[in-house]
C-alpha cells in the first residue's frame, strides 16, 4: 500500500477509535502519534525519554533491547509519553490491526497519566525540561573532560532511586508560610546549591523554585529545630541531602544530582503503578476494540497479539495480566455484589464503571494489591510465593493472604529497600551515616559494597551503612580505599 | 482533522544517539576486559574455542551497582497453571561452572553480565604491548608488517591532512610567479595535502622454537596452562607478524618435531629429559635457521620435574641455545606436585640478559608470562 494511503487508513482508525474511547468517558490529552523504526522505538524505551542526556548505561540497554529484537525475542509495540500533549510512538512495521490496538491501550495510558492521583505532580512538559538538561550536560562534558562528568553520573545513577516521592506528591504538610523570610535566610546558609536559590523573581519559571522549597524547607526547618543535629529526622531522600549538604561539590555536579532527582521523580509514579496502568490499558483496549467493525481475519490476529500481551510466566507476574483481572474482578463485585456485600457494605450493584474509574485515580499498586486481590482471584489464577532453597526455587506459600502480603512487600518502595540518612555530620566529622530500615529482608552485599563508594564519590567524606544481616546489625564503612564492615 | 490528535511519520535517521551510547558501552566492555586480561586469557571458554569467533566473558565491573535485596533471600511471586502446590519445585539453578554464566534466563537474580567479544578483537588486546624482543637485522629479509607512511601531496585531500609548509611554499612561488616574490594569501590552488600509503616494513625473519615437556608428570593442569601460553603465543605471532615461522618440539625422554595439531592434542608419558628437546633446538637451528639470517626464539614449558642427572647438560646446552638465539625464555607451571629443587632452581646460575624465566602458579600468571617473554624493550623490564 502506498504510504499516504497507508497514512489515510491509520487517521481513520485514531478517528474512530478516539471516539469510541470518549464515549466510554476515558479522559486522555491530546495525542501526538509518531511512526518509528524499531531502532528508535528501542532507544526511547531504554532511555524512557526520547531527549533524556547520553550516558553508557542507556547505550548498554539499548544494545540489549536491539539484540533481542534483532534475534525476534522481543517486540515492543509502542512507547507513550506522560507529557501534554501526549507523546505515543507506533512501532513501524505493525499491522493495522496492530495499531488499532496499540492506539486503543495508548488512549487508556493518556487517561490513567491525567487522572491518576500519583502523577498529579508530575512535570508534563519533561520532553523539554530532559532535553535542556541534556544539554548542560553535554555543557559540562565539555567543560569539566567526558571522563570527570560520566564518572559522576555514574555515581548519582546508583543512587538515583534513594529519593522520597511521598513528599513530592505530599509536599509541605506541616510547613508555615508566614516564616517564609526567616527561613530564606536561613536557606541560604544552609543550602548552597541546586534548587534552594533566593532573590527576587526574575523569570516566568522562578515559582518553579518555590514548588521545591517547600521540599528542602522541611529538611532545613528541622536541621534548625533539633540545633546541631543534621538532618532532624531521618531522611530518605539521599539525592536531596547530598545536594544540599555535601561540602565539596560543584555546582556542575549539585546539578546533575538535581537532574537525576528530578527525572526520577517523573519515572517513580509510572514505576508505583505498573501494575494498574498496564491492567487499566489492557482492559480498555478489549472493550475498545470489541466495538471495532474487525473482519475475521483482523480479530484473530488481535486475539493473537492480545494473548501474546497477557501470558503469564511462572517467575513472574505480568502485570498486563494481573491488572486486568484486578480490574475486571472490581466492576464485576460492584455491579453484581452478593447479599453479604449488599448488606455489609451497603453497594446497590450496578456500579462497576464508576468504581474502577475511582480505583485509577485514588490507588497505586501497593493500594489497589492490599485493597482488592481478592482470595478467589489469587486462587483462581493460582498465585504464589517461591524462594531459593538450595540450588532449586521452590514454591513456598500458596496460602492467599501470606501471596497477598508477600507481593505488597515485594512492591513497597517499588521493590527497592527503604534508606534514610541518619547523621550529616557523624563523630563530627562529616562523615556520613546511612541506614537501612530493615523490614525483614536483608540487603545484597555484593551491590551493597560496591555502592558504598559512589556515595563516598558525592558525599565526599568516609559514609556508614547500618543494616541487618542474617539477624546481626552490621555497619558497613567506606574510608576512600576499601570497605570495612563490623557487628555493632 | 480535529486538533485532538496528531499522526506523523518522520526522518529519523539522524537521531543517533542509541548507537553512540552503546558504542561508549561497548569501548568501556573493552576498557574492563583489558584491566581483566590475566583472567581472561587462561579462560576455558576461549583455549578450547575450537574455532568460535565469538566468547563470553563476564564483566562484573560493568553491572550497574545500587542498593537492593538479595535476590537469593527474597520470596517472589509467580503464577502457575492452577495446580500448583507448597514444595513445588520451579526449577533449578545450573550449577555454577568455572565462568558465572547466564542461566535459563528466567530466573530471578541471574544477572552476571557477560560480554560478548570476537576472539581476534580480544587478541588485538591482548596483543597491543607485545612484540618480539631483541629483533635484529638479518641478511634475508622476509618477515614483512603493514606499516602506513604519508609519502605522497595531492591537490585534493581532507582538510585535517593539509601540508602546511608545502602549501606556504606554493603560495610564495605562485606570488613570485606574477612579479611579487612575497608571503601572500592562500588561494585553493595552493593547497597540497598529504596522502599515504601503504607500505611493508620488512623486518628481519624470524623462527619460533616452541618446546613443550609433554612427560608423565605434566598432568592436564600443567598442560593446560602451557597450552594456553602456546595458544596466545601462535596467534599473537601470526597477528603481527607476517612471515614468522613456528616450529612445534614435544619431548619426554625424547624430543621430536610435531605439527601444530599433535603439539596442542597429543598426550604422552614416561619420564623427562629437557636435554633432548634442547638438542633436537640445537640440531633444528643448524640445520635450517642460520643465526646470520633468522632471529631465533626459544620457549620452553616444563613442571621443571627433570631427571636430576640430565640438569648440568641441560644448562650446558641453554648456554649454547643463547649463543645463537635472541632470547631463549624457560616457563615452569608449579602444579600440585611441585618440588623445589627444579629446573628452574639449576637455571638461576645462568647469567644473561637474553636468557628470561617465570614461574606459573595460576591460570591468571599466563598473561604475566607472555608479557615478560614478549616485551619489545625488555631492557625496560621492572626486574
Amino acid at each position: 500500500m502506498h504510504p499516504q494511503e497507508e497514512m489515510k487508513i491509520l487517521e481513520k482508525s485514531i478517528e474512530d477509535i478516539t471516539a469510541v474511547a470518549k464515549k466510554f468517558n476515558l479522559d486522555f490529552y491530546n495525542m501526538y502519534f509518531e511512526i518509528c523504526p524499531a531502532e528508535i522505538i528501542y532507544s526511547f524505551g531504554s532511555y524512557g525519554m526520547p531527549t533524556r542526556f547520553s550516558h553508557w548505561t542507556f547505550g548498554k540497554a539499548y544494545h540489549k533491547m536491539k539484540t533481542q529484537y534483532d534475534y525476534n525475542l522481543s517486540r515492543i509495540y509502542e512507547m507513550v509519553i506522560n507529557t501534554d500533549p501526549c507523546y505515543a510512538f507506533l512501532l513501524e512495521g505493525n499491522s493495522l490491526v496492530q495499531n488499532k490496538m496499540v492506539i486503543a491501550h495508548v488512549l487508556a495510558h493518556s487517561d490513567f497519566f491525567k487522572n491518576n492521583y500519583y502523577f498529579s505532580r508530575t512535570s508534563r512538559k519533561m520532553v523539554e525540561s530532559m532535553s535542556l538538561a541534556a544539554d548542560r550536560i553535554r555543557g559540562y562534558e565539555f567543560k569539566y573532560g567526558r571522563d570527570k562528568v560520566e564518572s559522576f553520573l555514574d555515581a548519582v545513577i546508583a543512587l538515583q532511586e534513594n529519593i522520597d516521592p511521598e513528599r513530592h506528591i505530599n509536599p509541605g504538610g506541616v510547613q508555615d508560610k508566614k516564616d517564609r523570610t526567616k527561613e530564606q535566610t536561613h536557606l541560604g546558609r544552609n543550602c548552597s546549591g541546586g534548587k534552594c536559590r533566593q532573590g527576587k523573581e526574575e523569570t516566568p519559571y522562578d515559582d518553579l523554585w518555590d514548588l521545591e522549597r517547600s521540599e528542602c524547607d522541611s529538611t532545613c526547618a528541622e536541621a534548625e529545630d533539633e540545633g546541631k543535629k543534621i538532618p532532624g529526622q531521618p531522611e530518605k531522600d539521599l539525592l536531596l541531602f547530598m545536594m544540599n549538604y555535601a561540602r565539596d561539590l560543584d555546582d556542575w555536579q549539585r546539578d546533575i544530582l538535581s537532574i537525576l532527582r528530578e527525572e526520577m521523580l517523573y519515572f517513580w509514579p509510572q514505576m508505583q503503578t505498573k501494575i494498574m496502568n498496564e491492567g487499566w490499558a489492557t482492559y480498555w483496549h478489549m472493550r475498545i476494540m470489541r466495538e471495532m467493525d474487525l473482519t475475521e481475519d483482523e480479530a484473530l490476529e488481535f486475539a493473537k497479539t492480545h494473548a501474546g500481551v497477557v501470558q503469564t510466566s511462572k517467575y513472574q507476574l505480568n502485570p498486563y495480566y494481573l491488572g486486568l483481572k484486578i480490574f475486571e474482578n472490581i466492576e464485576k463485585r460492584w455491579d453484581h455484589p452478593t447479599t453479604e456485600e449488599r448488606k455489609i457494605y451497603e453497594r446497590p450493584g450496578g456500579q462497576g464503571k464508576q468504581k474502577i474509574f475511582e480505583v485509577r485515580e485514588t490507588e497505586n499498586d501497593v493500594s489497589f494489591i492490599r485493597n482488592y486481590l481478592t482470595r478467589e482471584l489469587i486462587e483462581e489464577n493460582d498465585l504464589y510465593l517461591f524462594k531459593k532453597i538450595g540450588y532449586d526455587w521452590k514454591v513456598t506459600d500458596k496460602d492467599w493472604e501470606k501471596v497477598r502480603d508477600g507481593l505488597v512487600a515485594n512492591l513497597y518502595n517499588c521493590g527497592l529497600p527503604y534508606i534514610v540518612v541518619e547523621d550529616g555530620d557523624f563523630v563530627k566529622q562529616g562523615e556520613l551515616y546511612l541506614r537501612h530500615v530493615h523490614e525483614g529482608e536483608d540487603l545484597d552485599i555484593y551491590y551493597l559494597e560496591r555502592t558504598l563508594p559512589h556515595v563516598h564519590k558525592i558525599w565526599g567524606r568516609k559514609v556508614h551503612l547500618e543494616t541487618v544481616v542474617d539477624g546481626k546489625k552490621i555497619l558497613f564503612t567506606y574510608n576512600g580505599d576499601k570497605v570495612y564492615k563490623k557487628t555493632i | 482533522m480535529s486538533g485532538e490528535y496528531t499522526v506523523s511519520r518522520e526522518d529519523w535517521s539522524l537521531h543517533r544517539k542509541g548507537e553512540i551510547d552503546r558504542e561508549r558501552h561497548r569501548e568501556k566492555v573493552r576498557e574492563a576486559i583489558k584491566k581483566n586480561l590475566a583472567d581472561v586469557v587462561s579462560e576455558e571458554s576461549i583455549i578450547l574455542s575450537d574455532g568460535r569467533k565469538i566468547v563470553k566473558v563476564p564483566i562484573r565491573s560493568l553491572e550497574e551497582y545500587h542498593f537492593r535485596f538479595d535476590t537469593g533471600k527474597r520470596k517472589h511471586i509467580g503464577q502457575g497453571q492452577g495446580d500448583t502446590k507448597e514444595g513445588d519445585v520451579l526449577g533449578r539453578e545450573q550449577k555454577k561452572s568455572t565462568a558465572p554464566g547466564k542461566g535459563a534466563g528466567e530466573e530471578p537474580g541471574m544477572d552476571y553480565y557477560e560480554a560478548e567479544i570476537t576472539i581476534d578483537e580480544l587478541a588485538q588486546l591482548i596483543f597491543e604491548d607485545l612484540g618480539l624482543p631483541n629483533l635484529q637485522p638479518k641478511k634475508k629479509p622476509e618477515l614483512a608488517s603493514e606499516a602506513f607512511e604519508f609519502k605522497d601531496i595531492r591537490k585534493k585531500g581532507i582538510s585535517t591532512n593539509i601540508d602546511r609548509k608545502r602549501t606556504i611554499l606554493e603560495a610564495i612561488k605562485r606570488n613570485a610567479r606574477q612579479g611579487q616574490p612575497r608571503f601572500g594569501k592562500i588561494t585553493r590552488e595552493d593547497l597540497r595535502y598529504k596522502t599515504w600509503d601503504i607500505t611493508y616494513k620488512y623486518e628481519s625473519n624470524a623462527v619460533i622454537l616452541a618446546m613443550m615437556d609433554t612427560s608423565g608428570s605434566m598432568g592436564p593442569y600443567e598442560k593446560y596452562i602451557a597450552r594456553s601460553f602456546f595458544f596466545w603465543m601462535t596467534r599473537f605471532l601470526r597477528t603481527k607478524y607476517q612471515n614468522v615461522q613456528i616450529v612445534f618440539l614435544a619431548h619426554h625422554v625424547e624430543a621430536k618435531e610435531t605439527t601444530e595439531e599433535e603439539f596442542f592434542t597429543k598426550g604422552a608419558s614416561g619420564g623427562t629429559r629437557c636435554s633432548s628437546v634442547y638438542q633436537l633446538a640445537l640440531e633444528t637451528i643448524a640445520k635450517r635457521y642460520n643465526p646470520e639470517d633468522y632471529n631465533i626464539y626459544a620457549f620452553h614449558f616444563s613442571d621443571g620435574d627433570n631427571l636430576t642427572s640430565d640438569n648440568e647438560k641441560c644448562l650446558k646446552l641453554i648456554n649454547e641455545l643463547l649463543q645463537v638465539c635472541n632470547l631463549v625464555g624457560y616457563g615452569e607451571i608449579e602444579g600440585p606436585y611441585y618440588f623445589t629443587s627444579t629446573l628452574r632452581v639449576v637455571y638461576r646460575k645462568i647469567v644473561n640478559p637474553k636468557f628470561t624465566s617465570v614461574g606459573i602458579k595460576s591460570k591468571s600468571d599466563v598473561y604475566p608470562a607472555l608479557k615478560t617473554f614478549f616485551n619489545p624493550h625488555p631492557e625496560n623490564a621492572a626486574k
